[in-house]
């Protein structure tokens, strides 16, 4: 058959396209799996960093069981939604993304450490090239920070990136969300800079608008649970 | 195994006298966007190496069926095709290398050493050599990508793969890690300066000047 003719041609493409498609349909369907496996292993490892603890992906599982006590839902007024509790990913609050806006309420955490409950919150939000995300863990007067964790898209290596270091996110460890019963977050200011109004941290040194958009998810995210936080202020003072 | 001459020259040009980026200038635009920290830079030349090598057998098996008009666009689904694969793999089994990657795992598609490749050397040669000419300038390559990143990151960060090496007591005698390393415009000053070495090394490579 002539290899140069339009009949050759598209029969050619045609065949081509059926192929990769199966090829790659079949790839994805044999990993699926494992993927959404890796992926729930990355989410509890992410929840477990928020609360200063690294453990590698293998420890992952039983350390969350051990740590997270309850996960839910809450709505806008910052209650409890009924039916909605479990910690496993099968469960709403596990499964519930914050920027889905078919999402019944907002995830809470419920971790126990040393004694003491901490409530974890997810965040996300916009860098420079992508998507940002955090979770952030609170002690249980709704205000002070007890540790976070950030991540991203992609981010510029060596300078939006660096969100991710334990070095940024340490620096809020103990910063007040609120000031004065006054939803306030924490501010992420340029190094060297201060805020008078608000906690602060310092942000990353050329890496301006990743750390502009860590200062808006800890503003937008965090302020969603604004009434959530104030029902455990006013419950624990 | 003894290779042939000519085997050689396939596998070990790309190297040196034939380089992709030093000497062909390809691949720049990546060896610009992932070569501020060494780790990534090394991710990056083991999966265009996978990738670029595969590619090429394929195209090399079916070089003798592809229709003349289409043939850019068979060489574009076979690349896409295998770059997918190469990304569902690492989601699968290396996790955490895959999310570092982000999206350069996906823009290797658009390197032009892996379309140049497809272009000149998988067409008109056996299944063999190809390989070897995709692995040759994988490496190629990856080499520059990881002397760029090993500057970068020394300079920039003060670390290599992420672990501290400038002593302390330098930083303490007045030292600053150079940010300005941190930015691509750098990378093209390393490459340079690759350049720069590589061509004083070999002067048959120096254009002639009037």
């Amino acid at each position: 058959m002539n290899r140069e003719s339009s009949g050759y041609t598209i029969i050619y493409a045609s065949v081509m396209v059926v192929i990769v498609a199966l090829g790659l349909a079949f790839t994805h369907q044999v990993l699926s799996d494992k993927q959404i496996a890796n992926e729930n292993t990355d989410k509890m490892q992410q929840i477990l960093r928020s609360l200063n603890l690294e453990v590698t992906a293998a420890d992952t599982q039983n350390k969350y069981s051990e740590l997270v006590k309850n996960a839910y839902l809450v709505n806008d007024e910052g209650k409890r939604l009924e039916g909605t509790e479990g910690i496993t990913p099968d469960d709403p609050a596990f499964s519930t993304e914050l920027g889905d806006a078919q999402a019944k309420g907002l995830p809470v955490y419920e971790a126990e450490v040393d004694g003491s409950t901490k409530y974890i919150i997810p965040m996300s939000g916009t860098g420079l090239w992508g998507a940002i995300w955090g979770y952030l863990a609170i002690e249980a007067d709704g205000s002070a920070i007890y540790g976070s964790e950030f991540g991203h898209a992609g981010e510029t290596p060596g300078l939006g990136a660096e969100i991710v270091t334990p070095h940024f996110r340490n620096q809020f460890q103990g910063k007040n969300l609120f000031r004065e019963n006054e939803f306030t977050s924490v501010a992420v200011v340029k190094p060297g800079q201060t805020n008078t109004r608000r906690d602060y941290v310092d942000g990353i040194s050329g890496g301006t608008i990743t750390s502009k958009g860590v200062d808006d998810m800890l503003l937008n995210s965090v302020g969603r649970y604004k009434n959530f936080l104030m029902n455990l202020r006013t419950a624990n003072q | 195994m003894a290779l042939s001459s000519k085997t050689k020259a396939v596998l070990l040009g790309p190297l040196n006298k034939n380089n992709p980026v030093i000497v062909q200038v390809l691949g720049i635009c990546s060896a610009l966007a992932v070569t501020s920290k060494l780790e990534p830079s090394i991710v990056m030349a083991i999966a265009v190496t996978i990738v670029v090598a595969f590619a090429n057998v394929i195209i090399s098996l079916l070089r003798k069926s592809i229709p003349n008009r289409i043939r850019i666009i068979v060489q574009l689904v076979v690349a896409a095709a295998l770059v997918t694969i190469v990304s569902e793999v690492l989601a699968a089994f290396a996790y955490d290398v895959n999310k570092q990657l982000s999206v350069f795992v996906g823009l290797i598609v658009t390197n032009c050493i892996l379309m140049g490749r497809l272009e000149a050397f998988a067409l008109g040669n056996g299944p063999w050599p190809s390989f070897l000419d995709g692995i040759g300038n994988g490496l190629g390559y990856g080499a520059i990508l990881i002397v760029v990143g090993f500057f970068r990151e020394l300079l920039g960060s003060g670390t290599l793969l992420g672990y501290p090496v400038i002593p302390q007591g330098l930083y303490d005698a007045g030292y600053e890690n150079n940010g300005l390393m941190m930015l691509a415009p750098m990378a093209i000053l390393l490459v340079a300066c690759i350049i720069w070495v590589h061509r004083s090394k070999n002067k048959e490579l120096q254009e002639e000047t009037n």
